[in-house]
């Protein structure tokens, strides 16, 4: 790695205070509660973050490139074995088939997870916050699970 | 430069012996990270239900250790760089500062960890809770990892010798800080 004016302190703490200015849009981008936002504020800015840690603390674009050979096959390795459990995963309908258990359990557990948030308000559990009453609030979750379940037959 | 050369370059690719290892760990990391990070994604889209569950996890934790870990990769970095000035005592400082980091980050994810399963959020109540404790587990277990042999090369470093492990166990530290970057939003942003 060469001796240039990026590999200084005071670069490099540059870089950490964007990281960090990056981190609190990420946080408060959701409070928006609008989903592109979300979308882009969250999971944008963590690739753009991750990006900044690659290039400027790792010097990633310096290295030779058996090193690029090497982690671009990783990836690639990572996306063949996604891609190949994503199809029974990501969906519960197919052409000539259907996963009827997952679909009932989801169903099931929205009712339940509905019935806990109008219960209890849900804003305690929106902050994140476990607030006094949230392990009730879990207890509410099981017993309208049994509800839903009952409800689904 | 008073540091001693890198080990033996690898002839076929002018890269050093114990860079191409690190970059091999690294390629199987990404492989598992990415594998369980995806494997939570295409769950979580077809799990509308897990938004109950995310709800549940403590945003401000994770954003506070979120900062601790970038904190912890600029000390990495600055490590390196006093490294290549031949600065050894200095560059174990920043490395002691680095592994400081990876304590408080787990400090913070137990108190994180005890309060969840204090409030019965265990790792079998529900498939969300199963992802989310074997992927910051796993990460967990990386920064111990990490900072064992950050401990270890800092307590070589500061002797003025073997300075190029400096910048191994930096860029295995900044793997890890890129994992959380990616499993913060996952985790704790998309509720």
């Amino acid at each position: 790695m060469g001796h240039d004016s990026n590999h200084t302190p005071a670069h490099y703490i540059r870089i950490w205070g964007v990281l960090c200015v990056l981190l609190v849009i990420s946080i408060l981008g959701p409070e928006l509660e609008i989903q592109v936002v979300t979308l882009i504020t969250a999971f944008g800015i963590a690739f753009v973050k991750a990006y900044l840690v690659i290039k400027h603390f790792m010097h990633f674009n310096t290295e030779k490139p058996i090193i690029w050979y090497m982690m671009i096959t990783g990836f690639a390795l990572m996306v063949v074995f996604v891609a190949g459990t994503a199809p029974d995963v990501h969906n519960h309908d197919g052409a000539r088939w259907s996963n009827t258990a997952s679909k009932a359990w989801i169903e099931q557990q929205m009712i339940a997870g509905e019935a806990g948030a109008e219960h209890h308000g849900g804003d305690h559990a929106a902050d994140g916050d476990h607030a006094e009453g949230d392990d009730h609030a879990h207890d509410e979750g099981a017993k309208g699970a049994d509800h839903g379940e009952a409800a689904g037959h | 430069m008073a540091m001693k050369p890198l080990a033996n370059l690898r002839s076929a690719t002018g890269v050093s012996t114990q860079k191409l290892a690190l970059y091999w760990l690294l390629v199987s990391e990404v492989v598992i990270f990415g594998g369980v990070l995806c494997s939570y994604l295409m769950h979580r889209l077809a799990h509308p239900e897990w938004a109950f569950q995310a709800a549940h996890t403590n945003t401000m934790a994770g954003s506070i250790n979120t900062v601790v870990l970038l904190t912890s990769s600029l000390f990495a970095v600055l490590a390196h760089a006093a490294a290549e000035r031949g600065e050894g005592k200095k560059a174990a400082n920043y490395l002691y500062a680095t592994t400081a980091g990876g304590g408080l980050f787990l400090v913070i994810k137990g108190f994180e960890w005890t309060k969840e399963i204090s409030h019965g959020y265990t790792i079998s109540s529900d498939t969300f809770w199963s992802f989310y404790y074997t992927a910051a587990g796993i990460h967990a277990s990386h920064v111990v990892a990490g900072m064992l042999c950050m401990l270890w090369v800092a307590n070589t470093v500061r002797k003025d010798v073997e300075l190029h492990r400096v910048e191994i166990v930096g860029l295995y530290w900044h793997f890890v800080d890129i994992v959380w970057i990616f499993l913060f939003p996952l985790l704790y942003i998309a509720k």
